[in-house]
C-alpha cells in the first residue's frame, strides 16, 4: 500500500511542479508579460487591443495587474475551470477547441504505429536475444543501431522526397484532400492514403527502441538462475523462452509502453511538421512560428499532464505485476 | 523515444547481466590500446577526429563564409560551388563545413555540462542514499526524467528572440541530465560501502573529497559513456530544434540547412544534394559517437573485450 501512496504522492508533486513551471516560463522575461507578448505578436507600434491583452492575461492567470501570488492562485483557478485562453493563430477559437480538433489525427496515427512498433519490436528483440549471435540477431541489432543513428526527421524528408515528389505515389502534405471530414468510407480512405508516409516513417524508427530494450533485458534474464534451473530440469526450450525469460523481460517494456502512450499527446512534432500532418505536433510547430503563446503553453501543459498520468499508471501496473517493486519501498 | 535519437551506448552484446553492475575498471594507461584494438571503436575515433579537424580548419578549407548568401541562387554543382547553391544563394559546401562547428560545439559542451550536472546530483544523492538530501535530489531527477523533453525545450526556445548557440546548449543541458544522474546514483550506491571508502572516511577525509577524489576515479568509463551518450543526444536535439527554425540565429547548422531546404522548396524542385548532405554528415557523426561508445563499453566490461 505504501508503494501506491508514494507513487500518487510523486504524481501530485510533479503535477504541481509542472504547472508551476508553466506559470513561471512566460514570466522569466522582464516587464509585463501580457503586453510584451502582444507587442511581439502585433508589432512594436501597434495599438494595444484590450480584448487580446485580456485573453493573454487569462492564460497567464493575471486579470488586472495583481500581485504575483494572486496571479499564481488565479492561474490555478483558470486551469481548474478549463480556461486556457484564446489562440492567436485560430482567433477567436479557444486553444482547447483547437487542440481538440488536432488530437484525433495524432491519436490515430501515432497511437496505431506506436502499438504496432511495440508488438513488432518486442517480438524481434526477444527472438534476437534467444538466438543470440545468430545471423538473425546481428542483422536485427546492427540494423536497428544503424537506423537509430539516422535523424528521424531527415529520414522522413528523404522518404517524402522519393515517394511523394520523385515517384509521386503519395500525397506530399496534409491529412485529407477534398472529401469532407466525417465517418464515411471516402474520407477514411483519403485520410489513410495521406497518413501512409508518416506512418511508414514511424514504423521504421518506432520499433528500434523496443527491439534493443527487449533484447537487453531478455539477455539478462536468460542468464538468471531460474532459467538455468528450468534448463536443468528439462523444460523445453520454447517454453523457457516464452513462458520464463520473455515474460519477465516484458515488464520494463510494458511500463515503457504506458509512458510512450502518455507522451503521444504531444504528437510527433518533427515528423508531423515534415508531412504537414494536421495533428498536435504540427500545431506545436504553428504555435512556434506564429508565437501563439497561449496555444504553446496549453500544448506543453497537456503533454506534461499526459506523461505524468501515464507514468502514474505505469507505476501502478508495475506495482501489481512485480511484487519486488512494492517490497522495495516499504 | 520521441526525439528519434536512441542511445545505444549500453548495448549488452554478450552474456548475462554484467552490463550495469560490472566492476568498473581503472582506465589506466592501457585505455587507448583497448579502444584502438576494437575495429568499431577505432573507426569511430578516426571519423570523430576527421570531423574535429574539419571544424577546426573551417576557415582554411571552406571556400566561403558559411553565412554568405550573395551568390546566384540554385547553381548546379561546379568548381566554384562544388555542391551548388541554395534558393537564397548560400554555398552548400561552405555551410556544411561551417555547420560542423555548431554540431561539435553543441555536442562537446552539451555533453560536458549535462555530465557535470549528472555527476553532481547523482553522486551526492547516491552517497547520501536514504537521507533527505537523497530524497530531494532524487525527486528532482525523477521530475526531470518524466517531463517530456522536446516540447519543453521548444517552449523555452520559443520565448527568446535572439538565440545564440550557448542558449541552445543551456536549454539542452538543463533538460537532458536526469537519466545519467540516475545511473550514477545507482553506481555509487554499489561503491560507497567498499573498504577503501570506509578507510578514507576513518582517515578523516571530507565528504566531497571522498565522493570526487576517492570514488569518482573508479567510475571514469561510466562517466565517459555518459558523456558520449549526452553528446549524441545534444547533437540530435540541436538538429531537431534548428529544423523547426529555433536554432542559433547568427550561424548555419546542419539542422538549419535542412530547415531552409524544407521551407524553401528543395523537395518540390528536386534539389536532392541540399536535402541529402546535411543529413548524412549528421548521421555519420552520430554513428561515430555510437562507435566510440562501443569502445568505452569495452573499458568498463572486460567480458566484452575478450571476445572482441
Amino acid at each position: 500500500m505504501r508503494y501506491f501512496l508514494r507513487r500518487i504522492g510523486f504524481f501530485l508533486a510533479t503535477l504541481w511542479a509542472a504547472v508551476t513551471l508553466n506559470f513561471i516560463i512566460p514570466r522569466l522575461q522582464p516587464g509585463d508579460p501580457a503586453e510584451i507578448m502582444y507587442k511581439k505578436l502585433a508589432g512594436k507600434d501597434a495599438e494595444l487591443d484590450p480584448a487580446k491583452i485580456q485573453a493573454l492575461r487569462v492564460m497567464l492567470g493575471d486579470p488586472a495587474g495583481a500581485s504575483i501570488w494572486d496571479q499564481y492562485w488565479n492561474y490555478f483557478g483558470a486551469l481548474g475551470r478549463g480556461e486556457f485562453g484564446v489562440s492567436y493563430t485560430y482567433f477567436p477559437y479557444d486553444v482547447t477547441a483547437v487542440i481538440g480538433k488536432a488530437l484525433p489525427w495524432t491519436v490515430i496515427l501515432v497511437g496505431i504505429t506506436l502499438i504496432l512498433s511495440f508488438l513488432i519490436g518486442t517480438v524481434l528483440g526477444a527472438f534476437a536475444a534467444w538466438r543470440r549471435n545468430s545471423r538473425f540477431d546481428s542483422v536485427v541489432t546492427l540494423g536497428s543501431t544503424f537506423i537509430g543513428t539516422l535523424p528521424a526527421f531527415w529520414l522522413a524528408l528523404l522518404i517524402l522526397f522519393l515517394l511523394g515528389y520523385v515517384l509521386g505515389w503519395f500525397p506530399t502534405s496534409g491529412g485529407y484532400d477534398s472529401s469532407m471530414p466525417g465517418w464515411n468510407l471516402d474520407f477514411i480512405a483519403d485520410a489513410a492514403y495521406h497518413s501512409f508516409l508518416p506512418a511508414a516513417v514511424l514504423m521504421i524508427v518506432g520499433p528500434i527502441g523496443w527491439i534493443l530494450g527487449m533484447r537487453n533485458t531478455m539477455i539478462m534474464n536468460l542468464g538468471e538462475d531460474y532459467v538455468r534451473l528450468a534448463r536443468a530440469k528439462g523444460v523445453p526450450d520454447r517454453q523457457i523462452a516464452l513462458r520464463y525469460a520473455a515474460r519477465n523481460a516484458l515488464l520494463p517494456s510494458v511500463t515503457g509502453l504506458a509512458l510512450a502512450l502518455g507522451s503521444l499527446l504531444g504528437g510527433q512534432i518533427l515528423i508531423e511538421q515534415v508531412f504537414d500532418y494536421p495533428g498536435v505536433g504540427r500545431l506545436m510547430g504553428q504555435a512556434i512560428s506564429n508565437k501563439d503563446y497561449p496555444l504553446l503553453q496549453a500544448l506543453l501543459l497537456f503533454t506534461i499532464v499526459g506523461v505524468l498520468l501515464a507514468n502514474l499508471i505505469a507505476d501502478m501496473i508495475y506495482g501489481i505485476l512485480d511484487p519486488r517493486a512494492r517490497k522495495a519501498s516499504s | 523515444m520521441s526525439t528519434g535519437v536512441t542511445q545505444t551506448g549500453g548495448l549488452v552484446t554478450e552474456l548475462s547481466g554484467t552490463g550495469a553492475s560490472a566492476e568498473p575498471e581503472s582506465t589506466g594507461p592501457h585505455w587507448w590500446q583497448i579502444i584502438w584494438a576494437s575495429p568499431k571503436a577505432r573507426a569511430g575515433t578516426i571519423i570523430l577526429g576527421i570531423y574535429i579537424l574539419v571544424a577546426l580548419l573551417a576557415p582554411v578549407i571552406a571556400p566561403y563564409e558559411g553565412t554568405r548568401t550573395d551568390f546566384e541562387a540554385l547553381l548546379e554543382p561546379s568548381p566554384a560551388h562544388l555542391l551548388g547553391t541554395t534558393t537564397s544563394g548560400g554555398d552548400i559546401l561552405s555551410q556544411l563545413i561551417w555547420g560542423s562547428r555548431v554540431s561539435l560545439l553543441v555536442g562537446l559542451f552539451g555533453g560536458l555540462f549535462a555530465t557535470l550536472i549528472a555527476l553532481l546530483v547523482g553522486m551526492v544523492s547516491g552517497y547520501f542514499e536514504g537521507t533527505w538530501v537523497d530524497e530531494g535530489l532524487s525527486f528532482l531527477t525523477n521530475v526531470a526524467l518524466v517531463v517530456p523533453i522536446l516540447p519543453l525545450i521548444i517552449t523555452l526556445m520559443a520565448y527568446t528572440e535572439t538565440r545564440s548557440i550557448w542558449f541552445t546548449i543551456f536549454v539542452i543541458t538543463i533538460t537532458s541530465w536526469a537519466g545519467a544522474a540516475r545511473a550514477k546514483r545507482s553506481q555509487i550506491i554499489t561503491l560507497r560501502n567498499r573498504d577503501y571508502v570506509t578507510a578514507a572516511r576513518l582517515a578523516g577525509d571530507g565528504t566531497f573529497t571522498i565522493i570526487f577524489r576517492e570514488i569518482m576515479p573508479s567510475m571514469t568509463s561510466l562517466i565517459m559513456a555518459g558523456f558520449f551518450g549526452a553528446a549524441t543526444g545534444a547533437v540530435g536535439a540541436e538538429a531537431g530544434l534548428s529544423f523547426l527554425g529555433l536554432g542559433d540565429t547568427s550561424s548555419v547548422s546542419w539542422g538549419t540547412m535542412l530547415y531552409q531546404a524544407n521551407t524553401q522548396g528543395a523537395l518540390a524542385q528536386g534539389l536532392w544534394i541540399w536535402l541529402f548532405v546535411p543529413g548524412i554528415v549528421l548521421a555519420v557523426l552520430i554513428t561515430a559517437f555510437t562507435l566510440v561508445n562501443f569502445g568505452i563499453d569495452l573499458l568498463s566490461n572486460p567480458h566484452l573485450r575478450e571476445d572482441a
